[in-house]
């Protein structure tokens, strides 16, 4: 829910945080008799970097597949820009306004960088069947503007020499980038981020902070991103939700969460009762 | 020029046209198997399907009639008027549409992420289903189709072999039109699939679904879209098949001969499609030629399966199909 007494922060370095985009409230989602989100609330707000971090099966990717409806969760709600959302299709959701990458890369591998980063535009190309068939015309002019957007993110994130690459030929990282391109071309108003750095090396990982970074700054974007190496993130990040076995276990600054008392101990491994 | 070699280009040329049906059947099962890997074994009945439609709607007949007659004791066999073959095609195509609707509707999206063997055994009983709506809808007698297209021998080509080789080569004006056919469905089906954003779309699902959904794309309405390009593709070769040799049940036995084609040309590729039709065509028809009188003829019902069966040892992808590489 939307608090209007409650219209954000300024972080230390100075940038204005904006309202609640994007509100979780009590989720549980189970899959048989396991558990694997139990009870948690959380907000993203506008313009902001939010992480969702902790250990392996700690429930972060089902929490974001929750977000962006690959999941529907048992119990609790969703609520986007002030309206609670129903259960809906991945599909539907994304014409919403949120993009997402995924942990394990899912691009269209057959296809060029180009047709890839294309398909992100797909929800603002109107043209019907027949006007596309036709071509001259409305579907050409519709097709030639929405190729300069996708020329500007390929520009920003740097991989113009590669526009005309299969995808299946590009190394690891120079794909996680393709990805995000595809995710930013749809112009989301929340982009989900399924553990960016994750496989990569020291240099690609700073490679990929800078653009997670160059992309909130420059577009203004609300971002969410799950990682579990702690590192990254705390740079990278303006508030910090941590889990655990399914449960909240800290939320607040960086800061905040690194003198939290549950999260050393998660992340260092003290029993469980 | 020595005899045998003459006589070996007409046959030559007659395997190619016949090759380019073959390709055409087999185009339909590439199209749905790229953008789903469903088999659709119903493709040689949904051919059947959209030519006893085509003909039906030409000649005014009452779809059901029999059904009608038989429950209101009514004697309604005809509309009373007959349809041009133009509109004809076009209201056959909405049919192929609205087929394709409905078996996704009420088949298909239950079955979404079920084995592929489920899917191969759905779309078997699809075809049976289907076969037998056609016959109750427009009834089983054999139909002729003639919606234009020329037939008979092509005389310009005979006089123009024979002022070269003495020998006028006999070339069916309706393989040539059929081959013209071909080439520009391949050509609208690249352009379509190449530029527009449906296209584009098309060929996302075919590749990923997960992250087709997550840009935003309607599994379900790809495969509504797949399917009647697919119906599309069929009524094509059912117009055809239909004018050549008559619209009857044998019309969906082809889809048996598009097997060979596709393991030839890998069930994921348009071009290796039409290249397989081709090889298969070309080789079945010099084969009986050279080898058929040595072995007593009839090799063209088996040599495209044992061509077929060669390949599968070697090259189990097929000529365009994607490499299978398996990770240990």
């Amino acid at each position: 829910m939307l608090d209007a007494s409650d219209d954000g922060y300024v972080t230390e370095d100075g940038r204005k945080i904006g309202g609640v985009v994007m509100e979780m409230k009590n989720i549980t989602l189970r899959f048989g008799g396991v558990v694997a989100i139990k009870d948690i609330s959380f907000d993203i707000r506008e313009g902001e970097i939010r992480a969702i971090i902790g250990p392996n099966g700690a429930g972060k990717s089902s929490m974001l597949n929750v977000i962006s409806g690959f999941y529907i969760p048992q119990e609790g709600e969703v609520w986007f820009h002030g309206a609670k959302r129903p259960p809906m299709k991945p599909y539907e959701v994304a014409r919403q306004g949120i993009a997402r990458t995924f942990q394990n890369i899912a691009l269209f591998e057959g296809m060029s960088v180009l047709d890839n980063v294309m398909t992100g535009r797909l929800n603002f190309m109107k043209t019907n069947i027949l006007q596309q068939a036709i071509w001259r015309g409305k579907a050409e002019a519709e097709e030639v503007e929405n190729r300069e957007a996708v020329e500007k993110i390929i520009d920003f994130l740097e991989i113009q020499h590669i526009r005309k690459t299969p995808v299946a030929r590009l190394p690891y990282g120079l794909k996680k980038r393709v990805e995000l391109a595809r995710a930013l071309a749809a112009e989301p108003k929340l982009l989900l981020l399924d553990e960016p750095m994750a496989g990569m090396n020291v240099e690609e990982k700073e490679d990929m902070s800078r653009f997670i970074l160059d992309v909130n700054d420059e577009f203004g974007t609300t971002i969410a991103l799950i990682e579990h190496d702690m590192g990254v993130v705390m740079d990278l990040s303006d508030r910090v939700v941590v889990m655990d076995y399914g449960k909240k276990i800290g939320d607040g600054t960086p800061d905040e969460v690194r003198n939290n008392q549950e999260v050393i101990d998660a992340y260092l491994g003290v029993s469980h009762d | 020029m020595p005899d045998q070699l003459i006589f070996a280009m007409e046959v030559f040329l007659n395997g190619l046209m016949a090759g380019v049906l073959y390709a055409l059947v087999a185009l339909g099962f590439v199209l749905i198997y790229k953008a789903s890997g469903i088999f659709n074994y119903a493709q040689g009945v949904m051919a059947l399907f959209a030519a006893m439609t085509l003909v039906g709607i030409m000649n005014g007949q009452v779809p059901f009639a029999h059904l009608i007659n038989a429950t209101f004791g009514t004697h309604v066999y005809t509309f009373g008027w007959t349809v041009p073959a133009f509109l004809a095609i076009i209201l056959t195509m909405g049919v192929m549409v609205l087929l394709a609707w409905a078996v996704q509707r009420f088949v298909m999206r239950h079955l979404v992420g079920q084995e592929p063997i489920i899917l191969f055994m759905a779309t078997i009983g699809l075809a049976y289903f289907l076969e037998g709506v056609a016959d109750l809808m427009w009834g089983s007698e054999i139909k002729t189709l003639d919606v234009g297209l020329p037939q008979g021998i092509n005389t310009w080509l005979d006089e123009v072999t024979f002022e070269i080789f003495g020998y006028g080569f006999f070339i069916d004006n309706l393989d040539i039109f059929a081959s013209i056919i071909a080439a520009l469905l391949v050509a609208a089906l690249v352009a379509f699939s190449q530029y527009t954003k449906q296209g584009r779309a098309m060929r996302a699902v075919a590749d990923d679904h997960q992250a087709a959904l997550s840009v935003g794309i309607s599994l379900n309405f790809i495969w509504i879209m797949v399917w009647s390009v697919a119906g599309f593709v069929a009524l094509v070769a059912g117009i055809v098949w239909g004018t050549k040799s008559g619209v009857q049940f044998s019309l969906s036995l082809i889809a048996l001969k598009a097997l060979p084609v596709l393991m030839l040309g890998g069930f994921t590729s348009i071009p290796g499609a039409i290249v397989g039709g081709l090889i298969i065509g070309v080789g079945e028809k010099l084969f009986e030629f050279a080898v058929g009188p040595l072995v007593g003829g009839a090799t063209e019902n088996w040599f495209a399966y044992v061509l077929a069966l060669i390949f599968l040892v070697f090259r189990p992808q097929g000529l365009f199909g994607e490499k299978i590489i398996e990770r240990v």
